[in-house]
């Protein structure tokens, strides 16, 4: 298996009809997802990609049976998007959205706490480059033809990054299960722990790729995890060994305020959790190789 | 974005939180006024930048008379203060506050944070203000007290109210100083500020609670909807060269090193900029020029490193992904033919159609270093530095 998205996933896409959503909805159906339909407030009722589109998400759930979003919606009204998907029963929304505002992120958190466990949906994003398991499903923005299809499980909050990863990955002919972008925002859906623990229970992953960078503690946090609670082997690169401090570094969560939160800092901590770190971003897929022969998993 | 004092001032008092009597001058002829209109017989001159620690730089002067005041604002106008926040540069002031004096009792500290473990916002407080907070934690830490808040109902009366007993506020200023702190808090909601900081937050001898000096940032990503706040913005305290860019959509970090970089996300920028620093180089910059890094984008970016004069090297880094290795090669022909580049120049295309655009860059009759990896570039960059 993959984790989160599998070959008959249906997919709705919120801000299904704008230029951005309709671009990469082709490219996603294109791959081979199963997209079911979109939604766009006022124009429910048209057809469009051959697709039906949907006034509000609830409609869209009870008419298609969706269960996963990507959503496309503008910083100003993305919060409200995310909080109707989570309402609607949508299990797994991925926010492509850069940009939304960190007041209503932590709203966005609040409000997803109000449903129980088994009604709670997953976000993953903002911010992000969202998810593909090869071969089967793309929920994303990410060129599908770099990944190969295998048992790498590939976490990171950097969307070039991932792909530079999988592209080393696939030179040394290594596949990827399923990657994930987390996103490069402060408050964020899914932490790298999240993730990981997913690929620690699919039985397909062999092995995890996080790529993480300066800022925040989700890095750290998913060390301890993975040191306490994995059998699969983790191996981590994590960007910005040269990033000033108190700067933002593009991603508006790529900012050192405090303790454990440089490069060199989260470097330390990860390897006294057991984590193989890929000491540069050159060597990402060398190092998950060297991992697998020391693991006999190749 | 960043504010100044006075703004952020300005802005408390408008949550009901009380500040000391000011203004702001733009010469001391200017200042001399404000000190008589303001009245009594002690003044305080601040100096107007973006940064903290602006007291041990010598850019806060305290006058016995509106001479004296006069004296203070001309010294300190136009003037470069390095504090240990702003780089050797320094930054400029071209604004000064003038305040009444305030007769201290208490100084204490008020901060309001995300906190990104918790995903919520936070309240830290502590008896010892006027250092700052890294210095509490450091020498005090015992002092600090921090309380998470539920977005969902806002900051509740009897949590204010914990602040303020912990802080030691006498029985009679408690009800002053939560109406103050739930200031500072929906003032940090109601306008999406990242940080709010009051310190110090004095008692005052007459029995004021007054927020002496503030820094407030505000998320660049709301400032859509904060039309009022996004004025306040003074460019005169941003580096140049990242005005620029921040102005045409791209980001941008200007570094100390010589080696200019553009590149296609902020991960793989980091990523590069790591890897010319274990080739033995040092990135001038940090540049992200965004997802989509169309032709105008590429043309753009070659602009913005060009005017920087620390640049001896240029690297381009893009992996393509939904844009594509060909746009960005055309991007790069059609930039050098607008812009003289005089120094060695390394590409590392990879990703979508790179067959396609190293094609271009070839065909072209620009001068150009073919790099293969991420590794090759940085390593190629690093050695054109001769």
């Amino acid at each position: 298996m993959s984790i989160i998205i599998h070959k008959n996933t249906k997919i709705l896409v919120q801000g299904f009809t704008g230029k951005i959503g309709s671009f990469h909805a082709e490219e996603m159906i294109k791959y081979g997802s199963n997209v079911v339909g979109g939604v766009t407030p006022g124009k429910g009722g048209i057809t469009y990609l051959n697709l039906p589109v949907f006034n509000t998400v609830k409609e869209a759930v009870d008419q298609t049976g969706a269960s996963t979003s990507i959503l496309f919606v503008p910083p100003a009204f993305a919060a409200d998007s995310v909080m109707e998907a989570a309402d609607a029963g949508i299990k797994t929304c991925v926010a492509i959205t850069d940009g939304i505002p960190s007041h209503d992120m932590v709203k966005i958190k609040r409000f997803m706490r109000r449903y129980q466990k088994d009604k709670k949906m997953g976000l993953v994003g903002p911010n992000c480059a969202g998810i593909i398991s090869p071969g089967k499903s793309m929920l994303g923005i990410m060129p599908g033809h770099i990944y190969k299809e295998g048992k790498i499980g590939i976490v990171s909050r950097s969307g070039t990054l991932g792909y530079e990863a999988a592209q080393q990955l696939k030179d040394l002919e290594i596949g990827v299960s399923t990657s994930v972008g987390i996103g490069g925002d402060p408050i964020n859906g899914s932490s790298f722990r999240d993730i990981i623990e997913k690929f620690e229970n699919d039985d397909e992953t062999i092995a995890v790729l996080m790529i993480g960078e300066i800022g925040g503690p989700q890095e750290v946090e998913a060390g301890q995890f993975a040191k306490e609670n994995m059998s699969k082997p983790v191996i981590a690169y994590i960007a910005g060994l040269t990033a000033p401090k108190g700067r933002v570094m593009g991603h508006a969560g790529a900012i050192v305020s405090a303790y454990g939160e440089s490069a060199i800092e989260k470097v330390e901590l990860l390897k006294e959790c057991g984590v193989t770190i890929s000491k540069n971003p050159s060597v990402m897929g060398e190092t998950v190789k060297k991992v697998l022969v020391e693991n006999n998993l190749n | 974005m960043d504010i100044h004092e006075y703004q952020a001032k300005k802005i408390l008092s408008d949550f009901g939180v009380k500040i000391p009597t000011g203004g702001i001058v733009y010469s001391p002829e200017n200042a001399e006024n404000k000190a008589r209109e303001i009245g009594g017989s002690k003044w305080v001159v601040k100096a107007q930048i973006h940064s903290g620690a602006r007291g041990k730089a010598g850019g806060i002067i305290i006058c016995n008379s509106p001479h004296e005041v006069a004296l203070a604002t001309e010294k300190l106008l136009g003037k470069k203060l390095v504090t240990n926040q702003t780089g050797e540069e320094g930054k400029i002031v071209n604004r000064i506050y003038i305040e009444e004096a305030t007769d201290i009792k208490h100084e204490l500290y008020l901060g309001l944070v995300f906190d990104r473990p918790s995903e919520s916002i936070m309240v830290v407080a502590s008896t010892e203000g006027g250092m700052s907070v890294e210095e509490i934690s450091k020498d005090k830490p015992e002092s600090i007290m921090r309380l998470k808040i539920d977005v969902a109902v806002g900051m509740r009366k009897f949590q204010a109210r914990e602040l303020a007993f912990g802080l030691g506020i006498e029985t009679e200023l408690i009800s002053k100083a939560t109406d103050t702190i739930r200031g500072c808090y929906r003032a940090f909601t109601d306008l999406d500020a990242t940080m709010v900081e009051v310190n110090p937050l004095v008692i005052s001898k007459q029995n004021e609670i007054l927020a002496l000096d503030c820094k407030m940032s505000f998320d660049n990503n709301a400032l859509f909807r904060m039309n009022n706040i996004a004025e306040l913005r003074d460019k005169s305290q941003e580096n140049p060269n990242e005005v620029y860019a921040s102005d045409r959509g791209m980001n941008y970090v200007s570094l100390n090193g010589n080696i200019g970089n553009i590149i296609n996300g902020a991960g793989l920028a980091m990523a590069s900029m790591d890897m010319i620093k274990l080739a033995g180089g040092e990135p001038a910059n940090f540049l992200d020029v965004g997802g989509g890094a169309t032709p105008e984008k590429i043309v753009k970016a070659f602009k913005l490193i060009s005017m920087d004069t620390k640049v001896k090297v240029i690297l381009v880094n893009i992996f393509a992904g939904i844009n594509r290795c060909d746009w960005v090669a055309e991007g790069i022909v059609q930039a050098l033919s607008k812009i003289e580049i005089k120094h060695p120049l390394v590409i590392r295309l990879a990703g979508t159609n790179v067959e396609k655009g190293n094609e271009i860059l070839k065909k072209s009759n620009i001068n150009y270093i073919e790099a293969s990896t991420l590794e090759d570039a940085a390593n190629k960059a690093v050695k054109a530095l001769g």
